[in-house]
């Protein structure tokens, strides 16, 4: 009897009201999926937005606009005895002289703030290196200041009040009179891969800082990648599954996930003021950053052993080779691949890690680079932390370019790691 | 020096392998008229010669290197007059000051006792670096002896390669615990001397943190400098803005990504999320300051809210950015694991691709979501560089987010940058801070991954 019942009441589906509830539920569907593809844009665009103002900012440190004079150092009365003292800086101003037509004595010296305040010990040190040139006129390259590199570049305008510019009018006249005689040119900037730290930004480079970051990372990977590969064959093929090799787990994946300024507070505790070893050096950077990437390595290899079928451990065991052998002869390298691309990937994560560098002192003002492991030095990410601190306007598109070069190098360690990747990706 | 005795050892361990393995080759085809009938073969006997050769003098340089400094320092301010009746504070100053004599830094005219003191440090340190480079040279004379005597036909130099093999791996395993144990045990040792100068109950309940007064020895403790609470408050501002901007993006995305893009759609899209994640934090630190902070300014000033320059806003939204890929791929797991059947179920019974997710997908994957989610809040609370660069320094209780706050991290690296001398509360506070971060990420960790692991075992 109900059935029918039911049957009577049969819903019609084309009725207005529902077609409104229809519309209404096709319309949340749309909205949904309008907002996860808002959110993907979103977080796509800050991206975006983010690599295109590094860009903006940063090109322009690619160049450095410099003037190439010809010096007569042969006339210069010069004190060839002894390099290191000779009165370097006049001869730069009696060529610099040169180059511009008669000025009084009173704009001399907003004159010569148009160059590097360091052109003389620049013009020194190729003597040194090339004392033929004593013989003779020769051309140097001298990097302009900071302030006129900027107006040539563009980014202090013309059309600025004098009064709001660190350039004064006159300057402007007188760069004009050199790039009207062709003294200045804007070369590809490679004091910026060859030079060290320095307070001037036309003269700031990264050559310490690359090192740096080399030496601590062959530190880092000298030391996670026996440890962690030995740890994870341990944990994976022959610990037993007991409460003590869980905690070992645990304890594993609470590392990787802990702060890593924590980890700088270790360093700072432990290796500088525990075992007395020297602030600064790539040797506590990479130690430090060591023990935060064996985490990572452990887990990462301890997936490419499991994702090892078991035939290749049985057969190898039954052809008579002991456990070590089985590991060491096939496993491991069957799954070598894997675990080079996870360590390589953790080492572009340690690059670009600086809190605890910035603890144990690798943020040190070096002013040149280090030559080994002992040294002093910085490291890119906190030369990047140091630039962006610096109040001199050059170095605002330094930092741009310093980030561009450590993102290079990421994008350059990652694309190698996708290429190992692939290459040698097995299914089994 | 020690570089070079390193390299010394490998050079030797890779002697030793070479002529362990010919001389078990000889020994080998001669005991048995040319034939080899030894237990192991000619590598493991120089593997095992070479492990003799460099593995106990390694072991010994690590150790002698790790202690060298800190027995120096001792036996030096033992030597120095007066050393007895000062504190410990006061000792660690003088050999700072020794220290950097004997290294040649000087900056004035040490006075006598320092200088001979140097002096005395500067012999015992080449006297230290003899007596180094002697023992060990001993030690890897006396392992390569031993190394090569055992070998013999019978000697089951695989077997003692393979226990040394096992037993590296085994303290390899054990580094984990080892790390831990230092973290703890170096945060834990600073914050009690720490806390011997500040009460606890007045760094866990203090309303105000102003480190830098304290540098004043009448100033350590009683004056509520040290309160932590306004620091841990601002952390939470922080990274409840980051978790703002972060959760919904990640989860929204996650969602159109797993249910509604087309696969190719997919395979681009998510490489470039992840990069997001692998961006440097002292980027996202310099972007924060240079584009994002003066952008927030000038709508604050636009609309007519003061903002300033440092605001939690600005620092919040970038370290959001940030997070965005680490919750999207893991709702992205939680998501992949609904099974199949409750999905289908759903849209079978007539509901929209929408509301299967809305009242399927969501409550079946919400325990692995919370659990990212958790994850990713302890990312924020730990997130150093993008705070230091981009949040303030002065500690205060807030929720205007155009207002500068300080976090945590912010206060361990100022406290810490420049100076590391153990001896004024101020260095100090940066472990009890430290120790306070850890325990925070410790806990939402140890939930987090809980509750991730949970609900992975329930499909």
């Amino acid at each position: 009897m109900s059935t029918t019942a039911v049957a009577g009441t049969r819903f019609n589906w084309h009725s207005d009201e529902m077609k409104a509830r229809r519309k209404a539920r096709y319309a949340a569907e749309r909205r949904l999926r309008a907002y996860g593809l808002i959110a993907i844009v979103f977080a796509l665009g800050f991206l975006a937005f983010l690599v295109g103002s590094l860009t903006f900012t940063g090109y322009k440190a690619f160049t450095q606009t410099v003037a190439t004079v010809s010096i007569d150092l042969s006339k210069a009365e010069l004190d060839t005895s002894d390099l290191m003292k000779a009165d370097w800086r006049g001869a730069v101003r009696d060529t610099l002289r040169t180059q511009i037509g008669d000025l009084p004595r009173r704009q001399e010296k907003a004159y010569f703030d148009l160059f590097t305040s360091s052109a003389p010990f620049l013009v020194r040190d190729a003597v040194i290196k090339d004392p033929a040139r004593l013989k003779g006129s020769s051309s140097f390259v001298i990097p302009l200041s900071d302030q006129a590199d900027q107006f040539v570049k563009g980014e202090i305008s013309r059309d600025t009040p004098e009064s709001q510019r660190r350039i004064s009018d006159e300057q402007i006249g007188m760069l004009d009179q050199l790039v009207s005689k062709g003294v200045i040119s804007s070369p590809f900037n490679w004091a910026l891969f060859l030079n060290a730290d320095s307070r001037f930004p036309e003269l700031a480079g990264l050559a310490g800082a690359i090192s740096g970051s080399f030496w601590s990372l062959l530190v880092c990977f000298a030391i996670s990648f026996p440890i962690g590969i030995a740890a994870a064959i341990y944990l994976e093929e022959f610990a037993p599954k007991n409460r003590f090799t869980d905690l070992i787990e645990i304890n594993i994946n609470n590392l990787a996930a802990v702060p890593s300024v924590v980890f700088g507070l270790l360093g700072l505790a432990v290796f500088l003021n525990g075992f007395g070893l020297p602030r600064s050096s790539p040797l506590v950077g990479g130690l430090v950053l060591s023990l935060m990437t064996l985490p990572t390595l452990i887990i990462v290899t301890r997936v490419s052993l499991k994702a090892v079928p078991s035939s290749i451990r049985e057969a190898a065991l039954g052809v008579g080779a002991s456990k070590h052998e089985m590991i060491f002869h096939h496993v491991l390298s069957l799954a070598m691949p894997t675990v080079m691309t996870g360590a390589i990937i953790s080492l572009a994560r340690a690059l670009g890690e600086t809190a605890p560098l910035l603890l144990i002192g690798m943020n040190a003002f070096i002013t040149s680079p280090p030559d080994g492991i002992f040294a002093a030095s910085t490291a890119l990410p906190s030369q990047i932390y140091m630039w962006a601190d610096s109040p001199e306007r050059g170095f605002v598109s330094r930092t741009s370019a310093a980030i561009l070069v450590l993102l290079g190098f990421l994008i350059l360690m990652n694309a190698i790691a996708i290429f190992l990747r692939q290459r040698f990706e097995r299914r089994w | 020096m020690s570089a070079y005795l390193f390299l010394l050892l490998i050079g030797a361990a890779v002697i030793a392998a070479y002529l362990g393995g010919s001389r078990a080759l000889a020994v080998a085809t001669t005991a048995e008229t040319g034939r080899i009938k030894a237990h192991s073969r000619p590598i493991y006997h120089g593997l095992n010669a070479a492990i003799w050769t460099a593995a106990p003098a390694f072991i010994f340089l690590l150790f002698w290197l790790a202690f060298q400094s800190s027995v120096l320092n001792q036996l030096v301010v033992a030597s120095y007059p007066g050393s007895d009746a000062m504190d410990s504070a006061a000792q660690s100053l003088l050999i700072g000051e020794i220290r950097q004599v004997a290294a040649g830094n000087l900056f004035r005219q040490p006075s006598p006792e320092v200088a001979a003191a140097a002096d005395h440090l500067r012999s015992l340190q080449t006297y230290s670096t003899y007596l180094m480079t002697a023992i060990s040279l001993c030690i890897v004379a006396v392992g390569a002896f031993l190394g090569m005597k055992v070998i013999s036909p019978r000697y089951r130099a695989r077997h003692s390669v393979e226990t040394a093999v096992t037993v590296f791996m085994m303290f390899s395993s054990l580094m984990a615990i080892i790390i831990t144990l230092g973290i703890v045990g170096s945060l834990v040792f600073e914050a009690l001397h720490f806390f011997a100068k500040v009460p606890v109950t007045e760094f866990l309940f203090g309303l105000r943190w102003e480190p830098q007064i304290a540098m004043r020895a009448d100033q350590v403790a009683g004056q509520g400098a040290f309160g932590v609470l306004p620091v841990i408050f601002g952390t939470f501002v922080i990274s409840a803005i980051a978790m703002l901007v972060a959760v919904p993006t990640g989860i929204l995305s996650a969602i159109y990504l797993t249910e509604y893009a087309h696969p190719r759609f997919r395979t681009v899209v998510k490489p470039l999320l992840e990069i997001l994640a692998g961006v440097p934090t002292v980027v996202y630190g310099f972007f924060a300051v240079l584009t994002v902070a003066p952008a927030i300014r000038a709508i604050g000033a636009a609309v007519g809210i003061p903002s300033s320059p440092n605001s939690a806003l600005a620092t919040g939204l970038v370290m959001g950015v940030m997070i965005i890929p680490f919750i999207s791929s893991l709702s992205d797991d939680a998501f992949a694991a609904v099974p199949r059947a409750m999905r289908d179920g759903s849209l079978a019974l007539g509901a929209t691709k929408g509301e299967t997710i809305r009242k399927v997908l969501l409550p079946a994957a919400l325990p692995g979501i919370i659990g990212g989610v958790l994850l990713a809040l302890s990312r924020a609370v730990g997130e150093t560089m993008i705070v230091v660069m981009a949040a303030g320094l002065i500690a205060k209780i807030t929720l205007n987010p155009f207002d500068a706050v300080t976090t945590v991290t912010v206060q361990i690296v100022t406290l810490l940058i420049g100076d590391s001398e153990f001896d004024n509360p101020k260095t100090l506070a940066a472990f009890a801070l430290g120790l306070v971060l850890f325990l925070i990420t410790l806990g939402l960790n140890l939930i987090a991954l809980r509750t991730v692991r949970k609900y992975r075992e329930k499909y």
